[in-house]
């Protein structure tokens, strides 16, 4: 791989990353904090296969910069502007809030936001095991399994919540109303990005939207929820401009790395 | 490559013959267990998947179970360790490629799972896992199929009956579902298809 080539491919391969760890911090949060003890389990194990691919993907990161750096740099190290997650990841488990303001965390928020980010995941990760990069192939093919899981988990939930009780249906509607803009950056890519899927072989992410937009449409027809109309503010948290909120997510996840910048435990 | 992988590159390894250069190690590293499941080797498990030379020495490979599988560390210091204590110099080198997959489970391991009190999986992982959320197919031509009455036929280690419920997707480990016998009434653990 020539210089230029590796480092689009590490672009892509840190913006995959991102999505994975802050998806998986945000998704830990409610680690002991669960509405029942069986989704307790299931959110913190959703965190760690999340967190585990964005292991092996800042791994790869390092390996095609060569530049030193390492897993544990990458997720502790780096400031908010230097994170290329998709902005709908770092959101809390609540509809909008003003800045400062902490609400109550609602569960209907954190299964639609698994259900979008899952279900678009899955058609990347496919697209991504034909990559002709046999360990960015590799880490596709292994995180797809994981993500039909957790499809599956949140996909169930979205329909009991949207068929279920009045409260339950608008909670969700609600979450949906509010989550659903935020997805339009899920088919853009930065320039770096882009070029790597290029020449990776693997075709834009902006193709797989229709595959999508179906998947999402059936669920929310039998959860009789509506679709939300998308447009609006295009959010540009994969080219690094984030809400207020990452910068509180990245304070807790890294104080402790940073506080021990040597630590070993 | 040894014979083994050029055989078997994608599925359960037995034990090789007596006569295969390796076949030492191999009965060595019999010993090496999942940390979480104590009565399966990493042979049995699919994780052990390759002992050869490579051109720095001998390579030891294995292969993650579930990306953020946290007995995965665990299992490399348990196989460094074993092929230390026996005076064995190799590297321990984790591959991801071919992705680990519950089809890789040996006939004996399923049997030992059952025993343990553990369902095994059920069938092909890769029909099951996307029969009941996305069935996927083709690569790059993936179906949302999502069936409501889904009925898996997870039979229960305990009583054996097949009138079993799912509790919850997720237990306590990444491999594994919460299920319950509704003959027995007995609560177990399912491995899930991957």
């Amino acid at each position: 791989m020539s210089a230029v080539v590796s480092t689009d491919a590490a672009a892509l391969a840190l913006h995959l990353a991102d999505n994975a760890l802050i998806l998986g911090q945000r998704n830990a949060e409610w680690c002991g904090h669960g509405p029942i003890l069986e989704e307790d389990l299931a959110l913190a194990n959703n965190a760690l296969d999340l967190i585990g691919q964005a292991r092996l993907l800042y791994q790869h990161v390092a390996a095609l910069r060569q530049d030193g750096s390492d897993e544990d740099r990458l997720a502790y190290f780096r400031d908010a502007h230097e994170f290329k997650n998709h902005t709908l990841l770092e959101l809390p488990h609540s509809t909008a809030l003003a800045p400062t303001a902490s609400g109550d965390r609602d569960y209907a928020v954190t299964i639609v936001r698994n259900f979008l980010y899952s279900s678009f995941m899955v058609l990347v990760w496919d697209a991504l095991q034909q990559a002709n990069d046999p360990q960015l192939a590799a880490i596709a093919s292994k995180s797809r399994k994981e993500a039909l899981y957790h499809v599956q988990h949140a996909q169930d939930w979205l329909i009991r919540f949207g068929d279920g009780t009045a409260e339950s249906h608008q909670k969700a509607q609600a979450a949906l109303n509010h989550l659903m803009p935020y997805t339009q950056s899920f088919w853009l890519l930065g320039e770096a990005e882009a070029a790597a899927l290029q020449a990776l072989g693997v075709a834009h992410f902006s193709s797989l939207q229709k595959a999508w937009q179906t998947q999402v449409a059936r669920v929310l027809a039998e959860a009789t929820l509506t679709m939300p109309a998308d447009g609006g503010h295009v959010p540009q948290g994969h080219v690094g401009v984030h809400s207020e909120h990452l910068g509180f997510v990245l304070a807790e996840m890294q104080s402790l790395a940073r506080a021990h910048p040597s630590g070993v435990w | 490559m040894s014979v083994l992988q050029a055989v078997n590159p994608q599925g359960p390894l037995g034990l090789p013959d007596a006569d295969h250069p390796h076949h030492a190690l191999w009965l060595l590293l019999e010993n090496v267990c999942d940390p979480e499941i104590p009565v399966v080797s990493l042979r049995e498990m699919g994780v052990l998947r390759d002992i050869r030379e490579g051109p720095d020495g001998l390579h030891v490979i294995i292969t993650p179970t579930y990306s953020g599988c946290p007995a995965m560390t665990q299992m490399h210091d348990d196989v460094q360790a074993a092929l230390a204590a026996a005076g064995v110099q190799a590297q321990v080198l984790t591959q991801l490629a071919p992705a680990w997959s519950t089809d890789w489970l040996t006939d004996e391991a399923r049997e030992k799972l059952r025993r343990y009190g553990i369902a095994p999986p059920n069938g092909s992982a890769s029909q099951t896992a996307e029969g009941s959320a996305m069935a996927g197919v083709a690569s790059n031509v993936v179906h949302f199929n999502r069936s409501t009455s889904r009925k898996d036929d997870v039979a229960c280690p305990q009583c054996h009956s097949s009138n079993t419920t799912e509790v919850s997707r997720f237990g306590s480990t990444a491999c594994k579902a919460m299920y319950r016998c509704l003959d027995c009434m007995e609560p177990f653990d399912y491995f899930k298809p991957y």
